[in-house]
């Protein structure tokens, strides 16, 4: 499938954090081509493995690279179902501000059509109308009455906001879950390039689960793989009206490659010579601190991973209408898997000094 | 003087190889092995005193490297840099301070708007981070990128000196203050009943990250935080705790945010500092975190303390501490650990 | 077990204080477990090993855990005139403590006081503000009495109102008692099963980190109190006192694994009891580091339905202790697979 066809059918998939089942299966589908193997571990996350198709120069083992990009998305849960109406809670972080009025879909029995209800402005007071109606006060309106909506619906259910993806220009397409499928789909374009490439590296593409409720997924498969080198593909905040310069990077202008404690340097270095020796558009997105991404978690599993980040410019984050341009997700594909055919031993990775004995 | 060069050297959390390199010229006579991992921790062993030993108990004394300041997030138009906090720091101290920027040094200003012009209500407003800038002499971007990256580090350029009464100032004695003491204690006697780690960890600042790697992969038995404290010994109003008091000894942590210290550790640095005369004083309980906050849950749960130095006005441009509790530190802890054997279950 | 459950409440047990609490526990299992282990931090590890004779496979390990520890204060500074100035240690809240007790290991007792100046009737108050007052005449016999560093917790007795219980520690006493009555009456066992009484879980789930490490289970269940929404005006929560326990689905920590979830459903099913289905939007459990240990383990939670949390009068049902009781019994006697 094509990157933007299949980002437009991931993204339209519903996988809230915990219930990663429908982008699951998609990923699967689509990632039979290109992988040797494919596992779900018992979180849940998907494991493609490819192995490297050539010897490193030293010989020896294969050395082996994580990437990971998160599958799961926000949305609602059912809290407590009142006379019919539902009240529900967030999966993840979302902006109080953008759900009333918004058409969902209820995963109950059977997917149930519903609008996130809210007053109309004639009933409101002033001040009421300058607020922020807080979540516990908003609903979901599905329809039904008392009886019919206790049958089709229980606590705990899962609420997805209905939005079809939509192209806006040329490749500039917006829809809810880019933020973090964008990534996956990066994923599956470096298995693409790597169909035709050599490389010496196993190469384990990590789709995780539960990202936005705490990196469940990141903590638990790179302690199962531990690998020699890491790199996890999210989303960052791109260029917006009103939004300083300084805390964003630029839409459509390639992928960002991280860079401060969370990174580790050389893994920064050899990212950015290799997009530069293929002409491919980056930018430098420095971090100050937690990146709050699966890489804060790669890094301190185990003894230590060493870690890099790749973000993909979106704007409109945790929304129902992400923005972001598919060249730079098709960038990011590229750049991963130019890095991972140049890879060979692990001494690159060495600080000054780095040992004396082995112990 | 140790400290003086420490104190002096930058580095940031995430970028701590000049400390790293200064402290590993010190250590590399001291200790039998040395090693540094993927983040960057400086793992050194001194060897068990008792080669007979199947597998010697394993101690860990973990002091970070790391400290905080600022990092380039934009480079303007005009040449100036605008920034971001690395860790935690006062908005309140940053303005009217010479910085060092990047690997290279190269100085700069945090620059403020003068009292002249300045509207009645601004006069008492703090300035936040978002607002202000750093002005390292350019005037457009291009020349500013000739010496300076989006993402370089930048540390304050205090100098290091004595004062009065014993006491020294500089900056980033959080935790400088504790890798120099880690250091005297690795030069004060050639070994242990025990394998002794001297781990000196990364990224204490910005998550205790650093440690809690070490502690995963040393597998100490027993555990020690050498911190730099919060000292709030200055007059005040009503009668509240100093959190620790300069000049008062080492002290010990009972309890903080991010760990409740071993009983049992605890008993023999009290006892060890009464019976040899040290003074020491109990911190402020749950007040602040120590890398001890990491290791402490490392793999099946590691017996954890940690005994600080006192420092004035932590996490701000210019700290004070007293020689005097430096070096009770290294004494105390030196007596402790030769004691530290009467705990080992019996075989 | 009424009679368990009031020695259970009424010991003293602040987060990293909890000696007397694993004390009272050792005593109650050691006749029934086949191990007993302290481990570092100061949880209590105790292996129930399967019935001989099992089905070729290896038996899974379930891990079984309920906390020991309590909300309480740590005290900070002791002032010139004798008063004591504390930290909580968990979630406290200023408004559940004012003109309640605090009892300190030795049996010290105290008064929580405020400062009364620049307070307005109409300002909520602050623990900073607040003060723990001992009857000590000045800071010289104050620290006879107690020194900078120990805990206190709330000192209030078990009492019964109805079917209902009342105490403070509720929070997860009553988890632990649920865990020493299922030891005590398992009749059989296909399963390895390590029941954990976990030290720190109110100052952020500490001791489940390690002791999960340590035991590393197939599948392990957290049993703990919940917060409940039948209270006049409460915020809109589906879990009722007396409507059986709470199977979590979610909370503001953790997902329960759909797969627990379903066992632990589909059990409270086959008995026909009562149950609910829980989501919680603030705090958590030991299941939410529980999850994360190693390569993961498939985690979920057993909430016993409590009112008030956090406060030294928490109220439980008693069918609903009963039931939790049935449940897990029900999920351990055959062996558990997911």
């Amino acid at each position: 499938m094509e990157a933007k066809e299949l980002l437009l059918k991931l993204a339209e998939a519903s996988g809230i954090s915990g219930y990663e089942h429908e982008p699951r299966e998609i990923l699967r589908e689509e990632l039979k081509a290109y992988a040797d193997e494919i596992l779900v571990d018992p979180m849940g996350s998907l494991i493609a493995i490819k192995k490297g198709n050539r010897r490193r120069g030293e010989g020896g083992e294969p050395h082996r690279i994580m990437l990971a990009g998160h599958l799961d998305e926000i949305g609602l849960m059912v809290t407590k179902i009142e006379k019919g109406y539902l009240r529900f809670t967030q999966v993840g972080g979302f902006d109080l501000r953008v759900l009333p009025g918004q058409e969902v879909v209820v995963h109950g029995t059977t997917p149930l059509p519903g609008v996130i209800g809210c007053w109309p402005p004639h009933l409101l007071t002033e001040e009421e109308r300058e607020k922020v109606t807080p979540m516990d006060e908003l609903f979901i309106d599905v329809g039904l009455d008392e009886k019919r909506a206790a049958e089709l619906v229980q606590v705990g259910d899962l609420a997805s906001i209905n939005r079809q993806a939509v192209s806006l220009k040329e490749d500039i397409v917006a829809g809810k879950a880019f933020d973090d499928r964008a990534s996956v789909v990066a994923i599956v374009e470096c298995f693409k390039h790597l169909a035709t490439a050599m490389h010496a590296w196993d190469v384990y593409g990590v789709a995780t689960v539960q990202e936005e409720t705490g990196y469940l997924g990141a903590i638990t498969s790179a302690f199962r793989l531990f690998p020699d080198l890491a790199i996890a593909i999210d989303v960052s905040h791109a260029d917006m009206p009103g939004v300083p310069e300084s805390e964003t990077i630029l839409l459509g202008k390639g992928p960002g490659i991280a860079l401060g404690a969370n990174i580790h340097p050389k893994i920064h270095e050899r990212l950015v010579q290799t997009a530069k020796s293929l002409e491919i558009p980056f930018q430098i997105e420095p971090y100050p601190g937690a990146t709050g991404t699966d890489a804060w978690a790669i890094q301190v599993t185990r003894e230590g991973i060493p870690t890099g980040l790749l973000d993909i410019p979106l704007r409109y984050m945790h929304t129902s209408v992400e923005t972001l341009s598919v060249a730079d997700v098709q960038r990011a594909g590229r750049l991963l898997a130019s890095f991972i055919a140049g890879l060979e031993d692990k001494k690159f990775l060495e600080f000054e000094h780095a040992s004396s004995i082995a112990f | 003087m140790l400290l003086q060069s420490l104190s002096e050297a930058c580095g940031l959390s995430g970028n701590e190889a000049e400390v790293r390199n200064l402290i590993l010229k010190e250590v590399q006579g001291l200790v039998d092995e040395h090693r540094i991992d993927t983040l960057g921790n400086l793992i050194t062993l001194k060897r068990c005193s008792n080669t007979g030993a199947a597998r010697p108990r394993r101690v860990m004394i973990a002091a970070h490297m790391d400290e905080v300041g600022l990092m380039v997030t934009h480079i303007e138009k005009s040449g100036h840099l605008r920034f971001s906090k690395v860790g935690v720091l006062d908005d309140r101290t940053l303005l009217s301070k010479v910085v060092l920027v990047g690997n290279d040094r190269v100085p700069g200003v945090i620059g403020a708007k003068p009292i002249h012009l300045l509207k009645e209500k601004e006069r008492h407003q703090v300035v936040e981070t978002d607002q202000m800038y750093i002005d390292i002499g350019t005037s457009s971007r291009e020349e500013t990128e000739r010496t300076v990256k989006r993402g370089d580090y930048v540390a304050f350029a205090t100098r290091f000196s004595r004062l009065e009464g014993g006491l020294v100032k500089g900056k980033a004695f959080d935790d400088r203050a504790g890798c120099a003491a880690l250091i005297e204690l690795l030069r004060g006697r050639d070994s242990y009943p025990f394998d002794l780690y001297g781990v000196f960890t990364v990224q204490e600042e910005v998550g205790l990250r650093g440690a809690r790697v070490a502690a995963y992969a040393v597998e100490p038995d027993y555990a020690f935080a050498f911190e730099g404290t919060v000292c709030d010994d200055s007059p005040k109003k009503k009668d509240l705790s100093p959190t620790t008091v300069l000049g008062g000894g080492p002290a010990i942590t009972l309890a903080d945010r991010s760990f409740f210290a071993d009983k049992r550790l605890v008993k023999l640095l009290v006892e060890t500092a009464e019976k040899n005369g040290i003074p020491y004083q109990f911190k402020q309980p749950m007040v602040g975190a120590t890398d001890a906050g990491r290791i402490h849950l490392a793999r099946e749960g590691v017996p954890s303390a940690a005994v600080a130095v006192p420092c004035r006005y932590i996490h701000s441009p210019v700290n004070i501490l007293s020689l005097s509790d430096f070096e009770n530190l290294i004494r105390l802890m030196s007596l402790s650990l030769v004691a530290l054997p009467t705990l080992w279950p019996l075989p | 077990m009424k009679e368990l459950i009031a020695r259970l409440v009424e010991a003293y047990g602040p987060s990293g204080n909890e000696e007397q609490v694993r004390a009272l526990i050792q005593d109650e299992i050691k006749a029934h477990v086949d191990e007993a282990r302290v481990d570092a931090l100061g949880n209590l590890v105790a292996l129930l090993k399967s019935d001989p004779g099992g089905q070729g496979k290896p038996p899974t390990r379930v891990m079984v855990a309920a906390h020991m520890d309590e909300i309480g204060i740590i005290v900070t500074h002791i002032d010139e005139e004798g008063f004591l100035r504390f930290a909580p240690i968990g979630g406290l809240t200023p408004l559940t403590i004012l003109g309640n007790r605090a009892v300190f290991a030795n049996g010290v007792t105290g008064t929580f006081g405020m400062e009364k100046r620049e307070i307005l009737p109409t300002e909520k108050p602050k623990l900073d503000r607040m003060f723990l007052d001992i009857g000590a005449p000045d800071k010289e016999s104050a620290l006879k009495l107690v020194s900078v560093g120990d805990a206190a917790a709330f000192s209030r007795g078990f009492a019964q109102a109805g079917n209902r219980l009342l105490a403070k520690a509720m929070d997860d006493r009553i988890g632990c008692a649920i865990l020493i009555q299922v030891v005590k009456t398992l009749k059989r066992n296909p399963n390895d099963i390590y029941f954990v009484f976990t030290v720190q879980e109110e100052v952020g789930c500490r001791g489940a980190v390690t002791s999960t490490y340590g035991v590393q289970p197939d599948l392990a269940i957290a049993v703990d109190a919940t917060d409940t929404g039948d209270t006049p005006e409460a915020r809109p929560m589906n879990v009722t006192l007396g409507k059986g326990p709470a199977i979590k689905v979610k909370d503001a920590g953790m997902l329960a694994h759909p797969a627990v979830r379903r066992l632990l459903v589909e059990a409270a099913k086959g008995l026909g009891i009562p149950y609910q289905l829980e989501v919680l939007e603030g705090g958590s459990t030991d299941a939410m580091v529980m999850q994360t240990s190693r390569e993961g383990v498939p985690s979920g939670v057993v909430s016993i339905p409590c009112r008030y949390v956090h406060s030294p009068s928490e109220m439980v049902d008693y069918d609903d202790v009963t039931n939790a009781v049935k449940l897990l019994i029900k999920v351990l006697e055959d062996r558990v697979t997911i």
